[in-house]
């Protein structure tokens, strides 16, 4: 599993090993952005294996990102007070937990914001996708902005008014945030190991016969059944790993950010769906490193845009997702792969392209 | 003789068009069976009806004994029952090779999806692309393949599949002539080699006549007669429906 790694994969990694390890040293100013990196990056990999690999375009992804943060929070507070008392509070009240609840949390927490989602995307996933092409389009924007309604709705969770999520605990006398360096650096730690995780799991993915079924149903799904195979199986369980680890980063997002919102935080369709989507295909849809380097050049584009031109943001979305539909449609590593075919391991070899078939019939 | 097919009258309408009416056929293990019958007549109907495309609106299927119309598309798949497209059906952003490693039967167990791809298969689809004429190109990309090609690697597709009975729509359209005896040389060797019982759709009359042990002549969605290359040719009726005088 790790022995086959080429040259320009292997410096791809040891760049974001690099970015990963020296950010809480050397550039401890930006390490909430660098998380929502290493975040992103996940977003548009999990997206990439419907959106890309699979051919479903997806908007429903980000209701497992949501409904992650949410079983996340409500777990990490439910281990030491009861979640309903927490809510009604609304931040009026402090409640403290102490390391040793944070920390009996945080495991159990985030393994549900994984498994939770998970089981929505199986049930979800088996109605869902037997639909096809735009359909199942609309049907997924269809589920996220039903979600954030119904998160709204619920006032275990907040309602509209949303949720704070537990603090950082303190050792009594001790100054907020010292405990293990704070917690910005935890959950930024966290969200560097989930995108490995989530990149050599995809990697290895990718090598197994599910991977190249996935590709078998994007160019001809039809195809795929005639040759006996259960497409909707693969379709599901796709949708399942996706979800888990969607859900995952919806949990460490969530704590990230300290406050969660049904509409524009957790079921947030029109933001981090969509730029899951947009460094998809910036990078490059169906390959394992074109949402990686399309996250990486959107979260650049992004930081540098909200930082100097606030206000005008999202006209620069606009105008990037214009330029990219109409420079990159294939994305950069779809570019790529038309100037330097070989480079992608394709056959330019004029011989066989141009070689007449004969059938000898001798034989 | 052992019947690997039967169809009892099977209909099916799209709307108000009954695009099949009371068909009944029988196919006998390793033969292999010709249909023809003028454009629309309803053979691909026919055809999508038998692998599960659509449901029936009435009738039975059997093959081997067991009845089909249950069954889901790759279900039938798995039990040996295949098809080819009349218009290609290839995954033509992958390589051929590709394209014949994830044609290798699968058994439709869970545990199937994890598996990688193991060595001996690569090695057999090089054997079956040798056997089709396509060894050579077995490193490019499917979608860039003519026509005919393409048509060549479905045959291919199908046979490291494993089926026992083969299901081929037009396998000789959109195909150059020298190349169209070197495909019906590879079918009857299917066929006789590997005993897989075929049942061919066919335009090219030279072709079906010198393939088929047993034709079946459609037209307006019925069955117009039967018999062999020699019977078929001398119908009446099929001469008017279908093959006109200069035959």
């Amino acid at each position: 599993m790790f022995t086959d790694f080429d040259k320009k994969e292997l410096t791809g990694l040891a760049f974001l090993l690099f970015l990963g390890i020296s950010t809480p040293f050397l550039f401890s100013g930006y390490r909430i952005q660098m998380a929502e990196l290493f975040l992103f990056m996940v977003y548009a990999s999990t997206w990439n294996v419907q959106g890309g690999k699979m051919g479903y375009n997806t908007f429903g992804n980000i209701v497992f990102f949501g409904v992650g943060m949410y079983v996340c929070a409500a777990t990490q507070i439910a281990v030491a007070f009861p979640l309903s008392e927490w809510t009604a509070a609304g931040g009026y009240k402090t409640f403290v937990h102490t390391p040793q609840q944070y920390f009996l949390g945080i495991p159990l927490a985030i393994l549900l914001a994984g498994i939770v989602p998970a089981i929505i995307a199986l049930i979800i996933g088996s109605a869902l996708l037997i639909l096809r092409g735009h359909y199942f389009a609309i049907g997924t924007l269809g589920l996220g902005i039903a979600s954030g309604e119904f998160a709204t709705s619920l006032e275990i969770i907040g309602g509209g008014q949303g949720m704070t999520v537990p603090f950082w605990p303190k050792i009594a006398g001790g100054a907020p945030h010292a405990f293990l360096g704070g917690g910005v650096n935890f959950f930024f730690t966290l969200s560097f190991l989930l995108f490995l995780v989530v990149f050599f799991f995809l990697r290895w993915l990718y090598k197994t016969r599910f991977g190249l079924i996935l590709t078998a149903i994007r160019d001809n799904e039809d195809k795929a059944e005639s040759m006996g195979i259960p497409t909707m199986h693969y379709k599901v369980t796709g949708w399942v790993f996706s979800a888990f680890f969607m859900g995952i980063a919806g949990g460490i997002f969530g704590n990230i950010n300290g406050y969660i919102e049904p509409t524009e935080v957790a079921f947030a369709g029109a933001t981090v769906g969509v730029f899951m989507v947009l460094m998809t295909i910036l990078g490059g849809k169906g390959t394992l490193w074109g949402p990686i380097i399309g996250a990486f050049i959107f979260q650049l584009f992004k930081e540098f845009f909200w930082t100097y031109f606030l206000g005008w943001q999202l006209v620069a979305l606009g105008a990037l997702i214009i330029g990219i539909i109409i420079f990159f449609p294939e994305g950069i590593m779809g570019m790529l792969r038309h100037k330097y075919p070989a480079l992608f391991g394709e056959v330019v070899d004029e011989e066989a392209r141009l070689a007449q078939v004969t059938i000898n019939t001798d034989d | 003789m052992i019947k690997i097919l039967e169809v009892t009258d099977v209909s099916k309408a799209y709307g108000g068009v009954k695009a099949n009416e009371d068909i009944s056929l029988s196919i006998d293990q390793g033969s292999i069976v010709g249909l023809i019958g003028p454009n629309g007549s309803g053979k691909t109907t026919l055809f999508n009806s038998i692998v599960g495309a659509h449901p029936i609106d009435k009738g039975s299927i059997k093959f081997n004994n067991e009845e089909l119309s249950s069954l889901t598309v790759d279900q039938i798949s798995r039990r040996g029952l295949l098809r080819t497209f009349q218009q290609t059906k290839i995954y033509g952003q992958m390589t051929c090779m590709m394209n014949m490693k994830i044609s290798k039967k699968l058994t439709g167990k869970f545990s199937d999806m994890f598996q990688t791809i193991p060595k001996e298969v690569e090695e057999e689809a090089e054997q079956i692309l040798s056997f089709v004429g396509l060894y050579q190109k077995r490193n490019l990309r499917a979608g860039e393949l003519s026509f005919g090609q393409q048509k060549l690697l479905e045959l291919a597709m199908a046979l490291i599949n494993g089926p026992k009975m083969l299901i081929l729509d037009e396998p000789t359209a959109g195909i150059n002539p020298t190349l169209i005896n070197g495909i019906v040389d590879r079918l009857i060797k299917v066929n006789q080699k590997y005993n897989i019982t075929l049942f061919v759709i066919e335009h090219n009359m030279r072709v079906i006549m010198n393939l088929a042990q047993k034709i079946y002549c459609m037209a307006y969605g019925r069955i117009l007669a039967e018999g062999n290359p020699e019977e078929i040719k001398n119908n009446k009726k099929v001469i008017d429906a279908y093959l006109g005088a200069a035959h």
